[in-house]
């Protein structure tokens, strides 16, 4: 068959089946656009991370006045003890670098912390712990550094910063997975209803198809209009899809990020990712809808 | 080479215990012209349907225009059908499309190039006697004139067999006439013809070859061949 030929009935067809073209569109542009959100909260899961991970360390509190473990028990860190935990600190080949916190400093930024309650009054710089703010250059080594110094004499704890932000992404990743699941299911649906029209289609056109076969078209030319005719609504779909998920972004940093300063956004290129992903899958998921469905309804 | 052989064909439909075909052997040369005549149900459908290679049959060999249908394999079976040309009691045509598309519509669906496509379309409607029909949509035609296009679009890609399941069953006698004169044309052209018929009269009048078919089995193979029963 000749290509302007398959042309002109793949239209005529989009044209007579107008109602279920624009239902397969509008559900293949939302189904799409559900899993694309799915596709941008996991980069946006990401993109937090990257921003939160760069900025937490491991703290290593020292022995203080008001100390209770028991590594502490031989009272207040000693200066060969802080210098011994420095240099070790300093030769673990995974640490980036390592900050003394003194009391004296650790007071200051506690007196910022809580200005203006009660607190600050009743707290005298003895009374807080020294630290070392030993930042790791892959921030999922703390394990490392916890077996090597927790434990020792002169240590108070080891405190990864890292098991707070956890609790906050594992919520996130519950979101993300819940967006996911919503964007695959609608995505089924987009299928069932392809199969749906596309057997309501080759119903309608069983004259065509039929005479087609006396002729002695072949099985592939007999289903191309029918598969093109999937692709094409599939096609629009994303389309949409993708201007939804431009519009989103758009969104997101007219309006959002200005009000959230304290992480970044996703990026056009996240969008345009998800956008490639998503074009995939609805012409994957469309040609196998398609594949199935005239298999069984458009037999030679 | 004849150009429809068979051999001992039989064919049971699932879920039946008699065969619509029970061992029939028959030859049909190249260029003939065979009436095939029997009551419904009798298996002139099914012979039909066999020879389209639209069934499968059960037992026997059956060879049609050069190849064995027994071996030919699923995919190869449109590109055989080619070279059939088939016409029905209810035309089969596009409602949608002009006579002149329904034509096409055949040379397209099997790649002709839209030039070769404009040039045989009026001939072909030429040799039907529709020739100025061409623009016209199948619903404006009279029963006659719709078979016409009907054989037009089955001859276009020229079949070396032409299959008619009772193409005169919906007309009036005078239609039937030019129907068969038009089908005897095309016999004349070197196409084998098949017809399936209850037309007492139109068989009476051609004095064509005719095979007739009873509970299956083939019951007369009579050179120019009369109707010969009353059913």
């Amino acid at each position: 068959m000749r290509a302007g030929f398959v042309t002109k009935e793949v239209l005529n067809g989009l044209r007579r089946n107008i109602t279920l073209t624009i239902a397969v569109v509008i559900t293949v542009a939302i189904s799409l656009s559900l899993l694309g959100v799915g596709l941008l909260a996991n980069s946006q899961v990401r993109v937090m991370k990257d921003y939160w991970y760069d900025k937490i360390e491991v703290s290593i509190f020292l022995c203080g006045q008001l100390s209770d473990s028991p590594t502490c028990s031989g009272g207040p860190v000693t200066s060969e003890q802080r210098a011994q935990i420095e240099s070790d600190l300093k030769a673990l080949p995974i640490v980036a670098n390592v900050y003394y916190e003194s009391q004296a400093e650790a007071f200051i930024r506690f007196k910022e912390r809580f200005k203006g309650t009660a607190l600050v009054d009743n707290v005298t710089a003895d009374q807080l712990p020294e630290s070392y703010r030993v930042k790791l250059k892959d921030p999922k080594q703390f394990a490392i550094v916890q077996s090597a110094f927790s434990g020792r004499p002169g240590i108070d704890s080891v405190q990864d910063q890292r098991t707070i932000l956890d609790k906050f992404f594992k919520l996130l990743g519950v979101l993300r997975d819940g967006a996911l699941a919503i964007g695959l299911i609608s995505v089924l649906t987009a299928a069932l209803l392809i199969s749906n029209t596309l057997r309501i289609a080759a119903f309608n056109r069983r004259r065509e198809t039929g005479v087609m076969r006396l002729v002695g078209a072949s099985n592939f030319s007999i289903q191309l209009p029918f598969l093109l005719e999937g692709l094409i609504s599939a096609i629009i779909g994303w389309g949409i899809a993708t201007g939804i998920l431009s519009a989103l972004k758009s969104l997101v940093d007219a309006r959002v990020a200005p009000l959230l300063t304290f992480t970044n956004f996703f990026g056009w290129a996240d969008v345009w990712n998800a956008s490639l992903l998503l074009l995939l899958t609805g012409l994957v998921v469309s040609a196998i809808a398609s594949f199935l469905t005239l298999r069984k309804y458009l037999k030679v | 080479m004849p150009m429809i052989r068979c051999e001992n064909v039989t064919k049971t439909y699932s879920k039946q215990d008699r065969p619509a075909l029970d061992s029939v052997t028959l030859e049909v040369a190249k260029g003939e012209f065979v009436f095939l005549v029997g009551q419904s149900g009798s298996g002139k459908s099914t012979f039909l349907r066999l020879i389209l290679r639209e069934e499968k049959v059960t037992s026997g060999r059956m060879y049609v225009a050069g190849k064995d249908l027994s071996t030919l394999s699923q995919w190869k079976v449109p590109e055989f059908r080619r070279g059939i040309g088939t016409v029905f009691q209810d035309y089969r045509l596009l409602p949608n499309k002009t006579v002149s598309e329904n034509v096409a519509f055949a040379m397209q669906i099997v790649g002709a190039a839209p030039k070769e496509i404009a040039r045989e379309v009026p001939e072909v409607l030429e040799l039907v006697g529709l020739d100025d029909y061409g623009h016209r949509m199948p619903a404006e035609l009279s029963g006659g004139e719709q078979q016409r296009v009907a054989i037009a679009r089955a001859f276009i890609n020229k079949p070396q067999i032409l299959i008619a399941d009772e193409p005169t069953g919906n007309l009036d006698p005078t239609m039937s006439v030019g129907i068969m004169k038009l089908l005897d044309r095309i016999n004349r052209t070197g196409t084998t013809v098949v017809m399936a018929t209850h037309d007492d009269k139109i068989v009476d009048q051609m004095r064509k070859r005719v095979i007739e078919l009873e509970n299956g089995i083939v019951v007369r193979d009579q050179v120019r061949g009369i109707y010969g029963y009353s059913g």
